[in-house]
């Protein structure tokens, strides 16, 4: 029977499927960070129980360090209690870890690709929900709770249960200043945040093959505010070539053998989809968010909509929710709303190719008087080669903060935050209220709005800047 | 985990759809290394922030039933908001559609989060706002919800239900099955990667 890529991935990793038990999956790569494992590795301890398989597992600090002073002890006593914590428990239990001032340190989901481990056809998850992010690969990637992370140490494995296919069909091509960002905020706004509830979501046609793999990982990164499961990318030509040469990647014959198997891995012709959702990549502009959920998206050369627009009551009286919390007034077209933080960053957006893009765009120019821009590297990877590439000079002498890497202003959780009435435009993947500190608001956008609402100090695109 | 068979209990109206774990608690206070002691974060900003916020007003002081808006739990994976509302003395979550971690991590942690119909949501919003004394049963055992007026049959899968009725731990379930995860890890493909 013809199988999409996801059933294929799922069915090689079935432990043990038994009657009216959930699939017992195993666990290819388990990434580990600060936030979400102290509560799981102390349930092992009371329980007296080992981590399975450590050589499976890696750890970083992400969410909750500091991008600035990296040499200062953390300030917070509490945040300080919880990397100590995780460094403590990966000494303990044998994992390995990639701490604050290491050179593989940053955000999980931009490690795990840049080390080579994340791979086609593997499963992957993390205790966190853009674990999503990997399915760039062709892997299969869950966000995980902190019970199911304590599960995969203690087991390897996952009792998961079965989950629905859509197909999200880009054809087309984009337009010069359109990204793969803008390809996500207009899929979540068609389908919803609850849209690909229950559903794995495979992301395919000519616009989507012709993406790099980092422009791959931004949409994959936000399937989960479609509310999907996962989201999974076939791999192909693109996706050989980023994992050949990376360390944990498999070499010689070993890699050509990986890739004759990694290769039967595209879904069937034939196979059926439960879902199948089509756009245009040549109808699509840069697109920004106008409320308080990623569904609450428009064209930037559109307005802040009506409220009175929506025919669905509870629709409605969330946008006017959102209108209320953001300040906006429907009607306002999207390219005057001022900010006065911009945040280039995160796992949707805080890879080399964003920070090229944003660079090429400020440079030799000015952030705006008023407008603060942070940019927080994905990774110190990330950071040196941008270094290396004279990107991060670009930043500074644009005016810009060019920080240490980590998750920052896309949480609030470290010092990087919003105060209240503050609003960003943000290459972050949520828009949530207090997202980015409390009483903050955040439009989102992709690396080349935010560079260019840098610059204007309103929302903008890089055309917007040609035309000055 | 404390096994859930039959809970009885007044009922919090939450008339919010798309209310997401940053809103259930806010990330400023997941740093925390505990599993307990969650319950000031929960709904922290409007808690402090809108006196009228249902969760200020006295007469549903002590509920134990929330009754949310639809797409409840969006968002992060933070296992945390589960416990937020676990430790603020909720039992059990009814709303029209919950996004799919945050219903993992609830079965997983024995808060019942049951699915109803947004139709009967509404009924049991309208017959506790009437009189906040309201008593709402979430019945596992017949899987059915009760209040009145209202009497609604609901899905959960035998193997959670069996699981929860029991109070088992997903873990030491999973261990029984030690050999065959062995078995399987002999047939793994020699490049999958290694991180030691």
């Amino acid at each position: 029977m013809a199988r999409t890529m996801a059933e294929k991935v799922w069915e090689e990793h079935v432990v043990r499927r038994a009657d009216g038990e959930p699939d017992l999956l195993y666990i290819d790569l388990h990434l580990v960070h600060e936030v979400t494992s102290p509560q799981a590795f102390e349930g092992l301890r009371l329980a007296g129980r080992s981590v399975r398989r450590p050589d499976l597992t890696i750890a970083t600090e992400d969410h909750n360090v500091p991008t600035a002073d990296l040499l200062a002890p953390i300030a917070d006593p509490v945040s300080r209690k919880q990397v100590e914590t995780l460094r403590k428990n990966c000494s303990d239990f044998g994992v390995r870890l990639h701490p604050m001032g290491d050179i593989d340190q940053g955000v999980v989901h931009v490690v795990g690709p840049q080390l080579g481990l994340t791979q086609p056809g593997m499963t992957v998850v993390c205790g966190d929900s853009h674990t999503s992010t990997h399915g760039a690969f062709g892997a299969l990637a869950f966000g995980i709770g902190t019970s199911q992370v304590e599960h995969v140490l203690a087991t390897q494995t996952l009792p998961m249960q079965p989950f629905r296919t859509m197909a999200v069909t880009v054809n087309g091509t984009l337009q010069p200043g359109v990204s793969a960002k803008d390809i996500i905020l207009a899929v979540i706004a068609k389908i919803g945040t609850g849209g690909g509830q229950g559903y794995v979501i495979e992301y395919r046609g000519e616009a989507i093959e012709a993406l790099s793999m980092e422009a791959r990982m931004t949409v994959c990164n936000m399937s989960i505010e479609a509310g999907a499961r996962a989201g999974m990318i076939a791999p192909d030509q693109t996706t050989f070539d980023y994992v050949q040469g990376r360390p944990h990647a498999p070499r010689g014959a070993e890699f050509d053998a990986a890739v004759e198997h990694w290769k039967s891995l595209r879904t069937d012709e034939g196979a059926e989809f439960d879902a199948e959702v089509v756009l245009d990549a040549d109808e699509l502009s840069p697109f920004v968010t106008w409320g308080t959920n990623p569904g609450q998206g428009v064209p930037l050369d559109a307005e802040v909509p009506d409220p009175a627009s929506y025919e669905d009551p509870s629709a409605r009286a969330a946008a006017e929710k959102a209108l209320k919390y953001m300040d906006l007034r429907a009607g306002t077209p999207m390219r005057e709303v001022r900010v006065d933080t911009v945040f280039l960053g995160s796992c949707t957006n805080g890879r080399i190719e964003d920070l090229r893009t944003a660079a090429e765009i400020i440079r030799g120019r000015r952030v705006a008087d008023g407008v603060r821009m942070l940019v927080v590297p994905g990774s110190m990877r990330v950071k040196e080669q941008a270094n290396e590439e004279g990107l991060g000079q670009v930043f500074l002498d644009a005016g810009a903060e060019w920080r240490e890497a980590g998750c920052s202003m896309c949480l609030g959780m470290n010092p990087d935050q919003l105060k209240p009435g503050e609003r960003s435009a943000s290459t972050s993947n949520r828009n949530f209220e207090g997202r980015q500190g409390r009483g903050g608001r955040t439009h989102l956008v992709s690396p080349q709005v935010a560079a260019a609402t840098a610059v204007r100090g309103t929302l903008s695109s890089p055309a917007d800047l040609d035309a000055q | 985990m404390e096994k859930f068979d039959v809970h009885t209990g007044r009922a919090v109206p939450l008339r919010a759809s798309n209310v997401d774990t940053d809103q259930i608690i806010p990330a400023v206070y997941l740093k925390r290394v505990s599993r307990n002691g969650f319950e000031d974060g929960l709904f922290a900003e409007w808690r402090k922030s809108d006196p009228d916020f249902v969760l200020n007003r006295p007469e549903y002081e002590g509920a134990s039933v929330l009754v949310a808006g639809p797409d409840f739990g969006t968002g992060s994976s933070r296992e945390h908001a589960v416990w937020a509302l676990q430790n603020y003395g909720f039992k059990t979550v009814l709303s029209s559609r919950f996004a799919d971690i945050f219903r993992g991590n609830s079965l997983k942690g024995g808060l019942l989060t049951v699915l109803l119909p947004q139709e009967v949501i509404d009924r049991i919003w309208d017959a506790v706002e009437a009189d906040p004394a309201t008593e709402v049963t979430v019945d596992l055992v017949n899987r059915e919800v009760r209040a009145p007026g209202v009497q609604e049959s609901f899905e959960l899968d035998d193997y959670t239900r069996w699981r929860l009725l029991e109070g088992l731990d997903d873990i030491a379930l999973t261990l029984r099955h030690t050999d065959e995860i062995g078995a399987f890890e002999t047939t793994r493909e020699p490049w999958k990667p290694v991180t030691l």
